[in-house]
């Protein structure tokens, strides 16, 4: 079975912890951090990351283009 | 599998167009200017005209735009970017020229040059960022403030009898013979964004190939000025200025 697996990653110093990625994402991988970039932020960070599917939404909304998403069909075998 | 073996170059599907610059966007978090940036700056990617494109920066909160594309671009006074933008395509019509202006800029103080230019049909894109405020001197209200929308200089709301009502310059240009292209589109999820991506590139190729001007109003966030969180004013945005200022073309002539 092939499956999409997506990966982001995130400039967290650019970011400004708007929250919109985090609202973007309907695989629920993203969330705001518990610390705080060098501006002060809070910044959007992975949670769950082998759930991405990579469909880019996140980097879409984001208004200071801080995420980059990559993308890449994986063969898995079932259990 | 683990994730970081997914990050290489040929795995790529999104990342910061090579148009914007380094430099760190002044805007509040979540402010709707930085996709509008995004989206120009990968139009003109795509598109190929990085070295052809001029543009012309308004007065408001996007008066720093020039810090953050790398092309040539031009500050104008208040209001007057569709004047400069004329100047300039007229002088060198080989190059692509657009005006970025804010409701406070365009619809305001620059309602004369914007709807002479829109009427002599100067071959330039003219992006108009609706938020319904003024958001760089303190979310005063604008004239596209809807009815009843609270506003640093309203705060009983808008009352039709006292300060007018909202008006919709866009509507209003797409009766221009000029003008070749009226859309209105917005910002607020990845869908609109997208929908708003297609606009934008239809935009510039209408300019490229002389048809005439086109206006593209999209309709932002100011959640600052809102007193909202940006998933908030997003969410607002969709319940409450999309009903008045409803998105999608306006205005198509030619292909």
């Amino acid at each position: 079975m092939t499956r999409i697996k997506g990966a982001v990653v995130i400039q967290t110093e650019q970011c400004k912890g708007c929250g919109l990625c985090v609202e973007a994402c309907a695989s629920n991988v993203l969330t705001m951090s518990v610390n705080v970039n060098s501006k002060g932020y809070v910044y959007s960070t992975s949670l769950n990351p082998e759930l991405c599917i990579g469909c880019a939404s996140c980097a879409v909304v984001c208004p200071d283009s801080c995420i980059s998403v990559y993308r890449q069909s994986v063969k898995e075998e079932r259990d | 599998m683990d994730v970081r073996e997914i990050i290489c170059e040929q795995n790529k599907v999104y990342s910061k167009s090579k148009i914007l610059t380094d430099t760190t966007l002044h805007y509040c978090p979540g402010c709707s200017h930085g996709v509008v940036h995004k989206l120009i700056a990968e139009v003109i990617e795509e598109l190929g005209i990085q070295q052809r494109t001029i543009g012309v920066t308004p007065v408001g909160c996007g008066v720093f735009a020039y810090n953050y594309f790398d092309i040539d671009m031009v500050e104008a006074a208040h209001g007057r970017a569709c004047a400069v933008a004329t100047g300039i395509n007229r002088l060198a019509p080989e190059r692509v020229v657009f005006t970025y202006q804010g409701d406070g800029d365009l619809s305001a103080i620059g309602t004369g040059e914007t709807i002479h230019a829109c009427n002599r049909g100067e071959s330039i894109v003219v992006f108009y960022i609706n938020n319904a405020i003024y958001g760089m001197t303190g979310g005063q209200m604008a004239p596209t403030t809807l009815c009843g929308m609270k506003t640093a200089t309203t705060p009983d709301g808008r009352d039709p009898k006292l300060h007018g009502y909202p008006y919709k310059i866009t509507e209003m240009l797409a009766q221009l013979e000029g003008v070749c292209y009226v859309t209105r589109q917005t910002v607020a999820s990845a869908v609109y964004i997208r929908k708003a991506k297609r606009a934008i590139r239809r935009a510039f190729e209408n300019a490229l190939a002389g048809r005439g001007l086109s206006f593209v109003e999209i309709v932002a966030t100011c959640n600052s000025g809102w007193k909202m969180s940006p998933v908030a004013a997003n969410k607002w945005l969709v319940e409450n200025m999309l009903p008045f200022y409803p998105l999608g073309d306006i205005k198509s002539v030619g292909e």
